[in-house]
Order: structure tokens, then C-alpha cells, then sequence
């Protein structure tokens, strides 16, 4: 029904921005450093093993935080260039050379890849710092560090990469890097099936990536962002469109879009900072930033698009049903990162109205979203790796620290005027109703029932009246795990100044280029009044429905069919099951049937069918000379016999 | 060709004979027929050397051997002509019966014309002849064949040669085990009797008497006794036939009970039975330490 | 004397007769003395070749079968006298343990 509104109409062929890097100079030139200080950390503590477990956790913060440091140098060193000259590549070795086929080892720094920068290295390093508290008494942090410090290396090779296969190649760093944190604790088989489950997920999705560089490799002859942008306006549509779908399908498996976002809650098995850097802040957010980087193909490619609205939407609803059902105060933050990615997404899909917006929730987003999931590992941390809402409650006083950084987040998430998320969000509400109504509609109520399921959490988690396990004692974490929090809240309530003036529009214009406003049918105002409202709605249910009433510490069991449903998360893994494990199981039993009865039998039939000729045959060999001079004399008749016949 | 149809038919029937008849020796001979056979078909073709060599070394080298062999194995069960592989003589008939028949087949197809004759290569002598071919054209193989010879004679001999494994026996390890076997066991120390000692056949198939009349079946060599020729010793028949002429030449002489001095005899070799037994367990007693000086 | 061909039948017979004899006899000597009946019914060929074609080849040829076929009845009975000692038998069926 989507695709037959003129959504995204004139959007077509307007003005997509090329890349067409321009040289590295000074600091910038050192770009590749950002991607191998942590790397360095990362072999130095897998490959170092036991001799660095006393130091291992300082040298990866130190890794990140230098890199950090670069990544603000670069910027400094970005904004002194004109605003034409803002994209700068470096060619460091040739990495594929076949026939005509060339891959460059390029890195590719713009004001996109600044701001990711930013955001990876500097979210990594205030939850390296908090995971030196959180970590400390885990036998194998070094170990837990060094997975860290790959996956950095790896995400930021993603953002950084000139082409399509170095993307690629981030891509598969961050999944390895995302599997081995999830099963981080492996004695688990809950961990062990989690990691699993999303590395097998995720090949789902990297199978349509793969495929979509290769369909890029055939039609353009070539994967580099500058050479697919240059040829993008030239390629039939229908190929376009595949190159997008495909691409979706891949941005789907690493940002936990439906219909490949079944791993995303299991993932909260692995440690909470993990949780927080990788599967809130940056790794899902990946498809994101694929889409965007992406944009002269989607901008080409009007079905595509489409699709990544619809995805988008229907995931931003499906994360938001989920996290109001759930218990366990990870999961809800799951479901509501899935949300989030979906509202990101859908800006995505937007086109160039939402290009800047999408990035500018992801940022606000990293920031609020890590902070709450480092609060909710404080939480956990002062309640003896508790995860259950319901065995919370009045912690507030207990944990004052958490309690505050946590509300700057929830005041953010929920779009509380004034607050990062109030900016970012209003934005792609606004721009979703310009684009069309049913969208809109779909972000607002999204909006809603975001407010509605934070701010359960947060009753249920800091007010009302204690519902502590006996024997828990709740207290404040250590300096080194608050400080973190504080820096976070402090970006979550400030993040918004990064709208301040359009900076960040004009910012990412080489990038993604110029925002287009469409005609709204009611002013602006009209529309923040709007989503506030809805916001205070979802707000107001929660306290009537959570807040007002006791907490059972059990989980009701008669309850509606729809909690149920969202208790389960919406089916999603019993659709997967239905769909694809089951006809998938039903294939290889079969194949496995017909291998061993079908192929074993032709082959063992074969050789049995030889067996039993030669247990016939060899009764040929008794043993008596005389009958073997029968035979050869028999020999002798046939030789004479054919001399007879010649000559006849 | 005379010599030929005369012969021919005696070849024949010969060989045919080699096939069916049942003892080796018959089969060597009728075989050694057939050979002179050819030896004169040899001298009728004009190969006087062949035919001096056909005598030579076929008939007397080479069948001397066979009977030699022959003497050596002896007579066997394999003589037999019943044939134990079901079918194998219907189809060596047959198989042999259809090689004749097609050999015969090809000797018709083809026309051999009147023959060169050997007349002018045995102008300087048949030897003279053979030799020359055999000594430039074919020396080599010649020459082979003497290694072949050597290597034959060699080969014979290893596998005639019998290895001795352990040291020869002496009389007197003989005559010591025999001590031994008398002190473990009591066994006769002595020599054994004879065949036909007391008997009334003093022949080697005639088991000796012992002192008590009764046969002793260890003095018959055991092949004749295995083969059941061995005759038997009419002991008591022979004590009872002399009895009876004395009895008579007594009747004559005084009256007596003949059948009182019949059961007296019995008694007596009883005694005699009894008192070999007693010097046999005496001489196992006695002759334990013998033996062990031995 | 013009017309050798009965000679060459003779041999057939003679070698067919040999050859139904190593078939049909069981005693390995006598089994030997068939294939030395069909070596002599080979010579009486190669003797008549000799002397259809008028050269001695032929006869050079049946001496070499009688060199070989000495040096084989050597061999070939002292292998009977071996097999004969350790099996006590002279039965070619006898030696029948190469089989299936």
C-alpha cells in the first residue's frame, strides 16, 4: 500500500553527491593509525596471553582513547578545510589486483566517517574505562579487552573503508568480534546458543551484502564508493534496485531488522558493556550507515527505498511491543534499540530529507542508549547480576549516581523537550509525515509507546517499593564505572546542540547532500506539539497502568493475548523456525536420505554387486593344475579355431 | 613312407595306451615306444643326427630318469584312472577331440607340394650341416642353452639336496636311549626276537614264538604286518601237534592220562606267564640304576 | 616321398593325445611324460618342416626343444621328488591349496 503513494517521487534524480576523495595531508594522512592502535592492542593482548593479564585493560583503553584523541585531532583538522574539500582518501597498499579488477587497501575520511569516528572512539572509550570496574573480577578480562579492542579496529575499518569489499571486511571483523562478546561468558549454553544464533543470523545478511558487491562488481566493474557513485545514474533500475535490496537484506542482519531480528534480544546474554558499545551504540548501527553511505545507490533506486521505509517501520513498531512486555531490563533495552534503529532506518529510507537526521539519531542515540545500558549493567552490578524489573524497585536512593545518569537518558530516549532525543526524534517524525501520513503515523505511535515501556522501566526499576532479592544489598558502583555514566548522561542531554543552527545538515551535505523540506500541511510547531503529546500520553498510561499499582514479583500469567505475543518476542523466532529451520531440517534430512540410500547405495550396490560376481568367479580357481590346462588348452582351440577361420 | 604306415599306427596305439594305462611304469615304457617311433621317422626325414639324439638323450637319458623317479615314488593311489574333477575328462576329450579336428581342418586347408628335400643341405654331412647353422646363426642361443643346462643342474640338485638338521646318530646314542627306555619304562633291553624263531616257518612273515608258545607280533616288520600278509603263527596248534605225538608214543609205551598231562601243560604256561611277569618288574627294578650309569 | 602332410597329421595326433593325457592322468610323472610326448609330436613337425623347405633350420630348432626339454624333465622331477617327500604323494590334485 506504501509503494503505491508517491512516496519519495521527486526525489529520483536530483543532486547526489559524488565521492571523489581529494588527497590526505598532515594530520589527516595518519587515518590509518585510528584503525591500527587498536588493532595493535587487540594482537597484542590475544597473541601476548597471560603476560599481559596485568596490564592488558590499560593498554586497550589506552589504544582507544589515543585513537579518540586522533579522531578529534582529524576533526579539528576537517573543519579548517572549505566546506568542497572535506572528503580526503588514502591509498595504503593494493590489496586485490585481478586483471581488470582493482581493490585498493583506501580509507575514505568525510564528515560521515568524522562523526562515526567520533562516536565509535569515544562511546569505546569511556565503556573501556567502565569495563575495567565492571570486568574486574572476570578471570579472562584481558582476554575481554582484547575482543574489544577487535572489534573497535574492525568497526572502524567499516566506517572507514573506500569500498564496498573493505567495508566488507569491517563487516565480518565487527560480526566475529560481536560473536565471540555474546559468548564472551561460554560456560553458559545460553551464551554459547545466543553467539550462535547471531552469527548465524548475521550470515543471512552478509550473504546479501556479499551478493550485492558482487552484483556492484559485474555492472560497474569496479566496488570503490567513488567508482559505484560516479556509474550509479547510469545503471538500469531494476539492477539498481537489486544492488539496494540486497544491501537492505545485509543492513537488516547487522541492525537487527525485521525480518532478521531475532538475535539482537538473545544478545543481551554477553557482558552489559558489550551490550552497550556493540548491540546499542555502533555495531547496529552499521546498517545504518551502510544505507547512508549508500545513498547513490537508494537515490537510484525508488523500490529499494521503499522497502527500507516499510522494514523500518514495521521493526520501530515491533522493537517498541516488544520492550513493553519484557522483564528483564536488557531485553527491554533491546527491543527499544531495535526501535531506534527503525526510526534511524526509516529517516534512511526517507532519502535525502532523512539522510542527516538518521545519523543525527544515531549519534544521540549511541550516546542515550549506552548510557542507559551502562546504567542497567550499575544496576546489575549493585544487585548481584540481577536482571529481572521485578526484583527492583526504590533503587533510587540506594544507587543516586546511576539513578540520575539513567533519567538523563530515559528523559532523552523518550523525546523529553530539550533532551538530545527530543531533537533527533521530532526531526524524523517531521520528516516521515512530510513524506507520508501513514509513515508519520507509524513513528508517532512508535513515539508513544517508547515513552510508554521507558518509563515502565523506570518505575518499575527506581521507584515504588523494594522488591529485592533477600540477601541483596544494594550499592553505588565504583568511581571508575560512574564516571563513564556521568560523561554519557552529560552527551545524552547535550547531544541535541549538534542541531544547533542545522550544523550537523550542513555538515553532512558533501556527504549525503542538501536536505530536502517538504511542504507540511501544518506548521512545524504544530508537529513538536504533537509528538510531545503523544509522549506525555505514553507517559501518563505507564504511571496509571505501572506506577500506581504494586509490582507483582512474579510475572501475571493470565494476561492478554498481545502480552503474550510480545513476551515472545512477537514469535519471531517460531516464525524463523516455520520458515526456515524446519523446511531448512526437512531438506537435509531428505538430502541426507537420499545421499545414503540413493548415492551409499549406488556406490555400495556397485561394489557388492562386484563382491558377489567374483565370489562366483573365483570358484574358477580350485586349485586342480589340470582344470587350469583345460583352459589353456581351451586358449589353444580359440587360437587355432581363429587361424581356421582366417584361412577358410 | 613305408617305415611311416607301419609305424604310425604303432605310435598311435601307444600313446593312446600312455593314456589309459593304470601303472606308471607301463605308461614309461609305451612311451619310450613311441619315442624309438619317432627316432626312425627322424632317420626317414634325413635327420640321422636328430635321430641318434632322440635315442640318446630322449630314450636312454631322459626315460631312464622317469623310471628312476618311478623306483623312487613308488606305487601310488594317484595311479588310479577314476577321475575325481566332475567333467574334466568329457571335456578334455571333447576340447582335446575338437584340437585335432581343427588342427586336422588347417593341415587340409593348406597344400604342402612336393617337398624340397634335404639333399642338398646335407651334402657335406647332416653334422657338418647342423653345425654350422647352430654355430654362426644361433650361437647365442647356443650358448643359452648351456647356461640353461648349468642352471637346471644347479636347481636340481637344491631341490634333491636334503638338509640334515640334527647330528647323526651313533650306535652308542642307540644303545643309550635303549637303556634309557628300559630304566623309565622296564622295555626290553635286549635285541628283539627274530621272525620265525621257534616257529615252524622260519620266513620274514612269520611272527617268532615266544618261550611260552604265544606269537610275538613285534618280530614281523611292521609294513607286512600294515599290509596283512603277515602269516599267522599257529602257536599252540604246533605245541599241540608235538604234544599229541609224544601222548601217542607214550600210549604206546604206558598207560597214562593224556588229558591229566594236557592240564599240567596249561598250568605250566601259566608258571611261565607269571614268571615273565615277575622278571620283568624285577629287571625294571634292577635296572634303574643301570640305566642311569648308561 | 613327395607328399609330407601324413607326417604332420601323426603329429597332431600325437601332440592332441599328449595333450588329453596331462588332462586326464592324475600321477604327476606320468602328467610329465604327456608333455614330453607333446614336445617329441612338436619336433616330428619341426623335422618335417626341416625337410619340406630344405634347410636344416628346422632341425636346428627340434634340437633346441630337446636341450630345453632335458633341462625341464630335470626340474620338473626333482620338484616331484620334493613335493613327493614332504606330502607323500604324487598326485598333481594333491597340490590344490592355491585356491579360493
Amino acid at each position: 500500500m506504501i509503494a503505491t503513494l508517491p512516496l519519495a517521487a521527486e526525489g529520483g534524480h536530483h543532486s547526489v553527491p559524488l565521492v571523489d576523495p581529494g588527497a590526505a595531508d598532515g594530520v589527516l594522512g595518519l587515518v590509518w593509525l585510528v584503525i591500527a592502535l587498536p588493532l595493535a592492542g587487540a594482537v597484542v593482548l590475544l597473541v601476548g596471553g597471560r603476560r599481559t593479564d596485568r596490564w592488558g585493560h590499560w593498554l586497550g583503553t589506552a589504544t582507544v582513547a589515543a585513537s579518540f584523541a586522533l579522531s578529534v585531532a582529524m576533526l579539528v583538522a576537517l573543519l579548517g578545510r572549505e566546506e568542497g574539500d572535506r572528503q580526503v582518501g588514502r591509498h595504503l597498499w593494493d590489496w586485490v589486483s585481478v586483471g581488470d579488477y582493482r581493490v585498493g587497501m583506501d580509507l575514505l575520511y568525510d564528515p560521515l566517517s568524522a562523526l562515526f569516528l567520533l562516536l565509535i572512539t569515544g562511546v569505546s572509550t569511556l565503556i573501556h574505562v567502565y569495563s575495567i570496574g565492571y570486568m574486574a573480577h572476570d578471570a579472562r578480562r584481558r582476554r575481554f579487552f582484547g575482543y574489544l579492542n577487535l572489534f573497535v579496529a574492525a568497526m572502524l575499518l567499516l566506517v572507514l573503508a573506500a569500498d564496498y569489499l573493505g567495508v566488507f571486511l569491517g563487516w565480518e571483523g565487527v560480526g566475529l568480534a560481536s560473536y565471540l562478546l555474546i559468548g564472551f561468558w561460554q560456560h553458559k549454553p545460553s551464551a554459547a546458543a545466543a553467539a550462535k544464533k547471531a552469527f548465524v543470523i548475521n550470515r543471512v545478511g552478509d550473504i546479501g551484502m556479499s551478493l550485492a558487491i558482487m552484483l556492484m562488481f559485474v555492472t560497474f566493474g569496479t566496488t570503490a564508493f567513488a567508482g559505484v557513485s560516479a556509474a550509479a545514474g547510469e545503471a538500469p533500475e531494476s539492477t539498481m534496485t537489486a544492488i539496494g535490496l540486497l544491501l537492505l537484506l545485509g543492513a537488516c542482519g547487522k541492525s537487527a531488522q525485521v525480518p532478521l531480528q531475532a538475535w539482537l534480544l538473545d544478545a543481551m546474554e554477553g557482558p552489559t558493556p558489550v551490550s552497550a558499545l556493540i548491540h546499542a551504540a555502533t555495531m547496529v548501527t552499521a546498517g545504518v550507515y551502510l544505507v547512508t553511505r549508500s545513498n547513490f545507490v537508494f537515490e537510484n533506486a525508488p523500490v529499494a527505498q521503499t522497502a527500507v521505509v516499510v522494514v523500518a517501520c514495521v521493526t520501530l513498531l515491533w522493537g517498541a511491543v516488544i520492550g513493553c512486555a519484557k522483564d528483564d531490563i536488557k531485553k527491554v533495552l533491546a527491543g527499544s534499540t531495535m526501535s531506534q534503529i527503525g526510526y534511524m532506518m526509516l529517516a534512511a529510507g526517507l532519502g535525502p530529507a532523512g539522510y542527516a537526521f538518521a545519523i543525527f539519531h544515531l549519534l544521540t542515540h549511541g550516546f542515550f542508549k549506552a548510557n542507559m545500558f551502562l546504567g542497567a549493567g550499575s544496576v546489575m552490578h549493585g544487585t548481584g547480576d540481577d536482571v529481572d524489573m521485578r526484583h527492583y524497585g526504590a533503587l533510587r536512593r540506594a544507587m543516586p549516581v546511576t539513578f540520575l545518569t539513567f533519567a538523563m537518558g530515559y528523559l532523552a530516549i523518550i523525546g523529553f523537550p530539550g533532551f538530545s532525543g527530543f531533537w533527533s526524534k521530532d526531526k524524523i517524525v517531521e520528516a516521515a509525515i512530510g513524506e507520508n501520513y501513514l509513515v508519520g503515523a507509524a513513528a508517532l505511535v512508535g513515539a508513544g509507546v517508547t515513552a510508554f515501556y521507558m518509563t515502565r522501566l523506570m518505575l518499575m526499576t527506581f521507584f515504588g517499593e523494594a522488591r529485592w532479592e533477600p540477601g541483596v544489598h544494594p550499592h553505588e558502583s565504583p568511581k571508575v564505572m560512574t564516571v563513564p555514566l556521568l560523561v554519557l548522561a552529560a552527551l545524552s542531554v547535550l547531544g541535541g546542540l549538534l542541531l544547533l543552527g542545522d550544523w550537523i545538515v550542513d555538515w553532512l551535505t558533501p556527504v549525503v547532500g542538501p536536505v530536502e523540506h517538504h511542504e507540511l500541511p501544518v506548521p512545524v510547531w504544530a508537529i513538536t506539539l504533537l509528538v510531545t503529546a503523544v509522549v506525555a500520553v505514553g507517559v501518563a498510561v505507564a504511571v496509571l497502568l505501572v506506577g500506581r499499582r504494586p509490582v507483582p514479583r512474579e510475572a501475571p500469567r493470565d494476561v492478554s493475548f498481545a502480552t503474550r505475543a510480545a513476551r515472545a518476542d512477537l514469535y519471531g523466532d517460531a516464525i524463523n523456525h516455520g520458515l526456515v529451520v524446519a523446511p531448512g531440517g526437512a531438506l537435509v534430512r531428505g538430502l541426507v536420505a537420499t545421499d545414503r540410500h540413493g548415492v551409499d547405495g549406488v556406490v555400495e550396490g556397485g561394489s557388492g554387486l562386484v563382491g558377489a560376481l567374483s565370489d562366483v568367479l573365483r570358484r574358477a580357481q580350485n586349485g586342480y593344475v589340470r582344470t587350469y590346462a583345460l583352459s589353456v588348452l581351451g586358449g589353444a582351440v580359440i587360437v587355432v579355431l581363429a587361424m581356421v577361420a582366417v584361412s577358410w | 613312407m613305408i617305415a611311416f604306415w607301419l609305424l604310425a599306427p604303432v605310435m598311435v596305439v601307444a600313446a593312446l595306451g600312455v593314456l589309459f594305462v593304470r601303472k606308471a611304469v607301463h605308461a614309461a615304457l609305451l612311451l619310450a615306444v613311441v619315442m624309438i617311433g619317432l627316432a626312425v621317422l627322424y632317420a626317414a626325414l634325413e635327420a640321422p643326427f636328430l635321430f641318434a639324439v632322440q635315442i640318446v638323450v630322449y630314450t636312454g637319458a631322459i626315460m631312464m630318469l622317469f623310471l628312476f623317479v618311478l623306483m623312487l615314488v613308488g606305487v601310488d593311489a594317484s595311479d588310479s584312472v577314476v577321475e575325481t574333477i566332475r567333467g574334466q575328462r568329457v571335456l578334455a576329450v571333447v576340447v582335446g577331440g575338437a584340437f585335432a579336428a581343427l588342427v586336422g581342418v588347417l593341415l587340409g586347408q593348406v597344400t604342402l607340394g612336393t617337398a624340397v628335400g634335404l639333399e642338398g643341405a646335407n651334402e657335406g654331412g647332416n653334422i657338418e650341416g647342423l653345425a654350422d647353422v647352430l654355430f654362426s646363426r644361433y650361437v647365442l642361443a647356443f650358448e643359452a642353452t648351456a647356461a640353461l643346462l648349468v642352471t637346471a643342474a644347479l636347481g636340481a640338485m637344491v631341490l634333491a639336496h636334503r638338509e640334515r638338521l640334527t647330528p647323526r646318530e651313533t650306535q652308542a646314542d642307540r644303545a643309550r636311549a635303549r637303556v634309557r627306555l628300559y630304566g623309565e619304562g622296564g622295555e626290553h633291553l635286549g635285541p628283539k626276537a627274530a621272525p620265525g624263531v621257534y616257529a615252524r616257518h622260519n620266513a620274514v612273515d612269520t611272527p617268532a614264538l615266544l618261550p611260552d608258545g604265544t606269537p610275538a607280533e613285534s618280530s614281523v616288520p611292521s609294513i607286512i604286518s600294515a599290509r596283512g600278509t603277515a602269516r599267522s603263527a599257529p602257536a599252540y596248534r604246533d605245541v599241540d601237534a608235538v604234544v599229541g605225538q609224544l601222548e601217542a608214543a607214550d600210549h604206546d609205551r604206558a598207560d597214562g592220562d593224556p588229558r591229566r598231562r594236557r592240564s599240567g601243560d596249561t598250568q605250566a604256561t601259566g608258571d611261565a606267564d607269571r614268571a615273565r611277569a615277575d622278571g620283568a618288574a624285577d629287571g625294571a627294578r634292577d635296572g634303574a640304576p643301570g640305566g642311569g650309569d648308561a | 616321398m613327395d607328399d609330407l602332410t601324413p607326417y604332420l597329421v601323426l603329429s597332431a595326433i600325437l601332440f592332441s593325445i599328449g595333450a588329453v593325457g596331462v588332462l586326464v592322468r592324475r600321477n604327476a610323472i606320468v602328467v610329465f611324460m604327456c608333455v614330453e610326448l607333446m614336445l617329441n609330436a612338436s619336433n616330428l613337425a619341426l623335422v618335417v618342416f626341416a625337410k619340406q623347405h630344405g634347410n636344416l633350420e628346422g632341425q636346428v630348432a627340434a634340437f633346441f626343444v630337446m636341450v630345453v626339454a632335458a633341462a625341464e624333465v630335470v626340474v620338473g622331477l626333482a620338484i616331484i621328488m620334493t613335493i613327493f617327500r614332504s606330502r607323500r604323494s604324487a598326485s598333481v590334485d594333491d597340490a590344490s591349496l592355491l585356491k579360493y
